[in-house]
């Protein structure tokens, strides 16, 4: 029997029912998941994206450096220069065009804390109200 | 939803439209199954297909591809004409309720069985089922949603609940079923054109002034509501929008007519992606930025019930990617200094640098709460214990598990009189088959993370085109014969699989497949009000390979 490191207690990731559940960890792995039985949402239950669909986090084409487009090639790129780049094409383009000629796609997937914050970059930052993300679909 | 996942078992009558349930909202099915099988609820079920929930159903009606509107209607016409309405409800909480009556009344069974095809006795029956009962749950998925007339299809559902007094107790309401883990979440917090968070409205004056102000913003919110997503599409091509900063999103798979949101993403001068992993959209970047997962990082999610949950950190970050909220307070901050650098740059700046450190996501959050009537007493702290469903004004109070008790938020609910229309694009003789697309239970949206999963990917591989039997026996093709779908926008080749679960003329693919992608077929109709993208009926015909 392995026995976990540790069992962090969270959100599953996939659909909106948003079961909590229990992330069995041993050795930075996520080997196993359950469910607490008092989860105000799910009751201890889960289908099998929440209880199997975990594989994705240890993936090995996990995206680990930042890249940037040189002579039509996505080459990798340090954080500085990636951030910088982006902050200046996002500029140059709001001098040239106006701020609404950028637009900002925020995720379903991501939290609501990084929704937050993009979309104040985009309405606080650019000037912009074009902001939305795929849920329509 | 109005009402909550936990008071599913108090219904007497569940009615579900335009949702498998089962396979996308799985945990969800298991209490409305609960409910038939323990307390003996009764499920009416409208979908076209023969789905899981079907076994379940007391009745189940099947109409013809986006004639939802005409059956709603025919519903209420009965509920009327036979006096079932709840007029108390009707006199005390509702307007309107004159023009829906006209509306309706020459919606009859008989007229709905000539639109739709379900005879009219089942829609008569539904509608004293649904009349007559103490509670009744109204639950719906992106089957009424993604239509032309996504909108008018809600309002109909929403008729029906007026009509029959089944809002704000238990076991009734109207209940979409939310698809993404946080698309909830992504709507409350402003990811939407026209409302900051909590639906604060960018054309209210005050509102933009508040944020500002809290923002300590360089600029000014423009006061006209910005583009969606369809919108920004079409902007491109239009040369309009010249840049895109794209976070944990791949158009290039979800979107309508991928050939269309290829050729514009390409037009771009820019484009950020934010992503754990290079999509097809990330691929025609220039620039890509390493975000982590879910187990990586710290925030909340809010889910279909309106209940804001913790995420938690279980794993450490990736090594080379950085957490995406660092990711974006890193950008901000780049941007906020470059304009108190040359603010003379920004026609109507009024204030120098704005803040973008955070201590953490629970200082994000408590920036949102103070920002937002609905959601100000939550915190990160109060989420310990299992979360809380907005609206929650203050600290002390309980979360709201059930919306509209005493009077809805605008007052009043509103009947919405509603005529029925046909979708955009019916089949005709040289497209005579109708592309219907959704979820399986195995995969999940554009595949990204059960497709990286072993055991997922195991028990389904690949996508797959589902024709009815007598359909293929008539076209000569057999389970696993390579076919062709092509609509009017393009074509798709990939392995059939004939089932009795579909209605004759109805062709059902996923979009969980990149090597098999559905949205190759589907066309850019939307809903005028909503702009969702009509993905449940497009005209497409069928050859051998
Ligand atoms: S476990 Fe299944 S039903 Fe629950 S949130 Fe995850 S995907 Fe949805």
């Amino acid at each position: 029997m392995i026995k976990a490191d540790r069992i962090v207690t969270t959100t599953c990731p996939y659909c909106g029912v948003g079961c909590a559940l229990n992330l069995h960890l041993k050795q930075d792995v996520v080997y196993k998941v359950t469910s607490p039985f008092d989860s105000p949402a799910n009751r201890g239950n889960l289908c099998v994206k929440g209880r199997f669909g975990y594989d994705f986090i240890h993936a090995k084409d996990r995206l680990s450096r930042p890249m940037i487009r040189r002579d039509g090639e996505l080459v990798s790129a340090t954080w500085e220069e990636a951030l910088g780049y982006a902050a200046g094409r996002l500029l140059e383009i709001r001098e040239q065009y106006g701020a609404d000629s950028i637009g900002f796609l925020v995720s379903a997937k991501c939290t609501n804390e990084e929704n937050y914050l993009l979309q104040k970059a985009a309405r606080g930052l650019i000037g912009t109200n074009n902001v939305d993300h795929c849920a329509r679909l | 939803m109005t009402n909550s996942i936990r008071d599913i078992h108090l219904a007497d009558v569940l009615l579900v439209t335009g949702s498998n349930t089962t396979e996308a909202h799985p945990v969800i099915s298991l209490e409305m199954k609960k409910a038939v099988r323990k307390r003996g609820a009764k499920l009416i079920l409208i979908d076209p297909r023969e789905i899981e929930l079907a076994n379940f159903a007391a009745l189940h009606i099947r109409p013809r591809s986006g004639t939802d509107v005409a059956i709603l209607n025919a519903m209420a016409n009965v509920i009327l004409a036979e006096g079932i309405a709840d007029k108390e409800f009707i006199a005390t909480r509702t307007e309107n309720y004159e023009a829906l009556v006209e509306a309706v009344k020459d919606c009859t069974p008989q007229w709905a069985e000539d639109v739709s095809g379900v005879p009219s006795d089942l829609i008569v029956e539904a509608a004293r089922v649904y009349g007559h009962a103490g509670s009744a749950a109204i639950f719906w998925a992106m089957g009424i949603t993604q239509s032309s007339h996504g909108v008018d299809n809600v309002q109909a559902l929403a008729n029906l609940a007026l009509l029959t007094g089944n809002f704000g107790k238990p076991g009734s309401g109207v209940n979409p079923l939310r698809g993404q883990n946080n698309v909830q979440g992504a709507c409350d917090m402003g990811g939407l054109p026209n409302v900051i968070t909590g639906y604060q409205s960018v054309t209210d004056e005050a509102v933009r002034g508040k944020f500002e102000t809290a923002w300590r913003s360089p600029v000014k919110i423009p006061a006209k509501p910005g583009l969606t997503v369809t919108d920004m599409m079409h902007g491109i091509l239009d040369g309009k929008i010249k840049a895109l900063y794209i976070m944990g999103e791949n158009p290039m798979l979800s979107d309508p007519n991928i050939n269309h949101v290829k050729q514009a993403l390409e037009r771009l001068e820019f484009m950020a992606c934010q992503d754990i992993f290079l999509n097809e959209t990330a691929q025609l970047a220039d620039v890509v930025l390493p975000g982590v997962s879910f187990a990586e990082k710290e925030g909340t999610f809010t889910n279909t019930e309106r209940r804001v949950q913790l995420v938690r950190p279980a794993l450490p970050v990736k090594q080379g990617a950085r957490r995406d909220l660092d990711i974006i307070c890193d950008l901000g901050q780049r941007i906020g200094e470059r304009i108190g650098e040359r603010t003379s740059g920004f026609a109507g700046a009024i204030h120098p640098v704005t803040n973008w450190d955070y201590d953490n996501a629970s200082a994000v959050w408590d920036e949102i709460a103070a920002l937002t009537p609905s959601m100000t007493g939550i915190s990160h702290a109060r989420l310990e214990h299992g979360g809380l469903q907005w609206p929650c004004p203050n600290a002390e109070h309980p979360g709201t598990p059930i919306l509209h008790r005493e009077k809805f938020t605008r007052g009043l609910g509103r009947f919405t009189p509603l005529t029925f229309r046909e979708p955009m694009e019916n089949p005709d003789a040289e497209y005579p088959f109708t592309l219907n697309t959704g979820r399986i239970l195995q995969h999940w949206h554009g595949g990204t993370m059960s497709r990286r999963s072993e055991g997922l990917d195991w028990v389904v591989p690949e996508g797959e085109i589902q024709i009815n039997d007598a359909d293929g026996a008539q076209l000569g093709v057999k389970t696993g014969d390579l076919i062709r779908v092509s609509s009017r926008r393009g074509a798709v080749t990939g392995k059939a699989r004939l089932t009795g679960k579909l209605p004759r003329g109805m062709v059902f693919m996923t979009f969980h497949f990149a090597e098999l992608p559905a949205n190759r077929l589907t066309g850019d109709a939307v809903d005028p009000v909503a702009k969702i993208p009509e993905y449940k009926v497009s005209a497409v015909k069928i050859e051998r390979v």
